[in-house]
């Protein structure tokens, strides 16, 4: 079994291994530091007009907010399943490690379906990227730039997980690469915290 | 075993081993020439700009077949000279010294300088390399199509970057600039995740952190700060897009007049673009010579046969640039409509940064300071950089002072500052760098007789010129401006373009000089020993040039700072890195 210890061991020749990780996991996390900075961005954007901007439109008039709620559980939920799929695949159960990773997917696959019936009523309400019949233009180009850009990276996320799906059915993934994959899923769902907070909450 | 078997064997194909190829320094190399090719061209651009600034209105027939719209009949348009200075700028910026600095110094050092066999990522440093070249094609490309190229400053400050009707280059040689740039982005981070996992993770035996040449501990600081740096300016250049293609008004006001035509944007505001973009745009100056002082203060000891002075302090200061680089931002927008108190943060911040900067000028002044000096051209380009840093800084502190800046912001005294910061101290470290370095990628010397003709040219005439532009700013000449005849108050500052002009001209044919030396010697040039400079560091005891896997069987072992020169009771005045502390005292 390849263990984190065993991956260092090999390409680490010298000086104390940092974080005791191998480089994949390690560049996963400064990806997740740059890309985690891109969302940092566009939500200081977002601040940044909302305090500049007049008024903001009454969100519970606009969104179904139990419908979100649901969304937002659904998103949570499937980082559950990711992690257990990662102590299975850690425990050398393959078999468990790959039901839980299509739990996942359906997870993510649920949210995304979600979030197009919600981007549909809302553009059949007459929402665009330049106007928004509930007030503040500028409030619906943010929500469907900033919602939009996080759902490409929930399905860049699902596709990564079904890539480590087929590839660990063929014996082909390690524990590591299970756990990489799992590490910018909760990515991902922790970055949706902070969107459902901002733009449906407060 | 796998470590081994990899160093012994050699990609086989032509294309595999010199095109698509994942070893460090043949991508280093490739960055390096791309970034000469860059250069001439940005030099190129400069060259038109300085022609219309000397005698502006002039008919230059021949350049009105070439750019038969920019130049309708040979008479440069003022807008396609706006496109000229944006696109000098961005290419200068992104395309040359980034490139060049990190793409091609630091792929080609990084594994040599810690003992590595290569990246940690090698196919993604190949892909990092192969996304920049379709980023410099759109880049370039972009003077063909309607319009132009793009016309709003490297900066792209909104309205003229974001209304499509606004100038002729804000129609698609904006889009195109905005692509370029989403490339560039792109291939930097996958460049810069690479060299700092590298360095990270990479280092051979005993090559601890605090025995990293400085080379090395700027590489990896740039990269950090690029890396926190470029997120959020992607973030705003994809807002800019949805501005230019979406109907929507992140960046622009209402009230907006195009033509005599009322925009219907609302809401939105340019200040918030100012912001993201120099959220970036100030770092990113630190990305670009923290790496060329990396290389000034290397090269040091070299030729001075003593160890650098103060490497410790050198790292600390490092940390504080980068962590101050990410909080002066504000000092470029003064004028833009700041609260005087915000305008004190900066000011502050921004003062702060000139004391770790000071102590590592200092530092490498006191480096040279009893040592037993020696010229070859390597050498005298690190004294050009030493000298342009003191100079660029000193006027830094006036720009950095809020009081003094809303008189010199927009003049040409900011156009001399910066020049002399990102244009001189990281030309001369890159030359430097390429006249040391050549051997170790091509086994040969370049020509001294040459190299120091190179020097001579290029070192007075580029004071000439920023120097010049210093005075030219005090005396109230705004910059980006397609002519100045048609202004009273500047008239008898006429001369003083011609001067520059005439500089600037013998600045851009001294280049070719170093082209026909570099691709000369690259063939032609003197068969270089394994350790030419005798030098310290790690990346000479590989042979020269350096085989695919950079060592042969075994990693070297390091088992002291790169910097013992002259140690007492050593043998030899340089003790490389691999030297055990049996044969030689460990001074550090
Ligand atoms: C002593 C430290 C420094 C201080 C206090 C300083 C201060 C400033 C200030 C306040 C400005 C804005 C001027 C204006 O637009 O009105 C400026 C512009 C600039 N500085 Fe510096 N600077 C320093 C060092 C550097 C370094 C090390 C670099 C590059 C490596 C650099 C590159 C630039 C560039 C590129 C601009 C112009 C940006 C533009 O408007 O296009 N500076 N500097
Ligand atoms: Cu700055």
């Amino acid at each position: 079994m390849h263990t984190t210890a065993a991956i260092t061991k090999t390409s680490w020749e010298g000086g104390v291994s940092p974080f005791g990780t191998g480089w994949s996991k390690l560049m996963m996390w400064l990806f997740i530091v740059t890309d985690g900075l891109v969302f940092a961005g566009f939500l200081a954007i977002y601040g940044f007009l909302r305090l500049a901007g007049p008024s903001w439109p009454d969100r519970a008039k606009m969104f179904h907010l139990d419908f979100i709620a649901l969304m937002t559980f659904t998103l949570i939920t499937s980082s559950a399943t990711m992690a257990t799929a990662v102590g299975a695949a850690r425990k050398g159960q393959g078999k468990l490690a790959r039901r839980f990773l299509a739990l996942t997917i359906l997870g993510g696959l649920g949210f995304l379906g979600m979030q197009a019936y919600e981007w549909s009523s809302l553009i059949r309400a007459g929402a665009t990227l330049s106007s928004n019949p509930w007030g503040a233009p500028l409030f619906g180009a943010c929500f469907f730039v900033i919602t939009g850009f996080h759902g490409s990276h929930v399905l860049s996320g699902v596709i990564v997980l079904a890539a480590t799906w087929v590839r660990s059915g063929m014996g082909l993934s390690r524990p590591e690469g299970v756990e990489v994959a799992g590490l910018y899923w909760h990515f991902v769902d922790l970055v949706w915290v902070f969107i459902f907070t901002l733009f449906y909450l407060v | 075993m796998g470590e081994m078997s990899r160093a012994v064997h050699e990609p086989p194909t032509f294309l595999r081993r010199y095109v698509f190829s994942t070893d460090h320094k043949v991508i280093g190399i490739q960055y390096l020439i791309t970034a000469m090719f860059m250069a001439i061209a940005g030099g190129g651009l400069v060259a038109l700009m300085r022609m219309q600034l000397a005698w502006p209105g002039t008919k230059w027939a021949w350049l009105g077949r070439i750019f038969p719209d920019g130049m309708e009949s040979g008479v440069m348009k003022p807008e396609f000279y706006l496109s000229l200075m944006t696109m000098h700028g961005t290419i200068m910026v992104f395309f040359v010294v980034s490139l060049g600095l990190l793409g091609g110094f630091g792929n080609f050092l990084i594994p040599l300088q810690i003992g590595a066999r290569d990246m940690a990522f090698p196919v993604l440093n190949m892909l990092s390399y192969w996304t920049i070249v379709p980023a410099c094609l759109v880049m370039l490309g972009s003077f063909w199509v309607e319009g132009g190229a793009a016309a709003a400053g490297w900066t792209a400050y909104p309205p003229l970057s974001a209304v499509r009707t606004a100038l002729p280059g804000s129609q698609w040689g904006q889009t195109l600039w905005i692509l370029g740039m989403a490339l560039f982005i792109a291939s930097f981070t996958m460049g810069g995740l690479n060299y700092v996992t590298t360095i990270f993770d990479q280092r051979t035996k005993g090559m601890s952190m605090m025995r990293m040449p400085l080379t090395i501990w700027t590489m990896f600081i740039a990269s950090a700060i690029g890396l926190l740096a470029f997120p959020p300016l992607l973030a705003a250049a994809v807002l800019l897009l949805f501005d230019r293609h979406g109907g929507t008004s992140f960046f622009l006001p209402s009230g907006l007049y195009f033509g005599n035509q009322l925009l219907p944007n609302s809401g939105g505001t340019p200040l918030l673009w100012q912001h993201l973009f120099w959220f970036l745009g100030h770092p990113e100056v630190y990305v670009l010579i923290l790496p060329a002082l990396g290389i000034t203060l290397d090269l040091l000891p070299v030729f001075t046969r003593k160890p650098l002075f103060g490497y410790r302090l050198t790292v600390y200061c490092l940390y504080a640039i980068a962590a101050l680089s990410m909080i002066v931002w504000g000092h470029h927008m003064y004028v833009s409509g700041m609260s005087p108190y915000v305008g004190e943060f900066f000011a502050i911040g921004t003062l702060a940064i000139t004391v770790p900067s000071t102590i590592i000028g200092v530092n490498m002044i006191a480096s040279l300071w009893g040592g037993t000096l020696r010229f070859p051209t390597p050498m005298l380009f690190v004294i050009g950089a030493i000298v342009f840093f003191g100079t660029g800084g000193f006027g830094g502190i006036f720009l950095g002072n809020a009081t003094s800046d809303i008189q010199l912001h927009d003049t040409y005294f900011v156009v001399g500052h910066f020049h002399l910061m990102i244009g001189g101290v990281t030309l001369m470290a890159m030359f430097a760098g390429v006249y040391y370095w050549f051997p170790k990628m091509f086994g040969r010397m370049m020509s001294e007789r040459l190299g120091k003709v190179h020097f001579w040219l290029t070192f007075p005439a580029f004071y000439a010129i920023f120097l010049a532009m210093h005075y030219q700013g005090l005396a109230g000449m705004p910059r980006r401006y397609y002519a100045f005849d048609k202004y009273e108050y500047l008239q008898w500052l006429q001369g003083s373009h011609l001067h520059v002009s005439l500089a600037a001209f013998l600045l851009f044919g001294a280049q070719f000089l170093f082209l026909y030396n570099f691709f000369r010697s690259v063939f032609r040039g003197r068969k270089a020993a394994d350790n030419p400079w005798n030098a310290a560091t790690l990346e000479w005891s590989s042979p020269t040039p350096a085989p695919h896997g950079n060592w042969g069987e075994h990693l070297p072992e390091v088992h002291r700072w790169p910097y013992d020169y002259s140690v007492p009771g050593a043998t030899g005045d340089c003790t490389p890195q691999t030297t055990p502390a049996s044969v030689a005292p460990v001074t550090f």
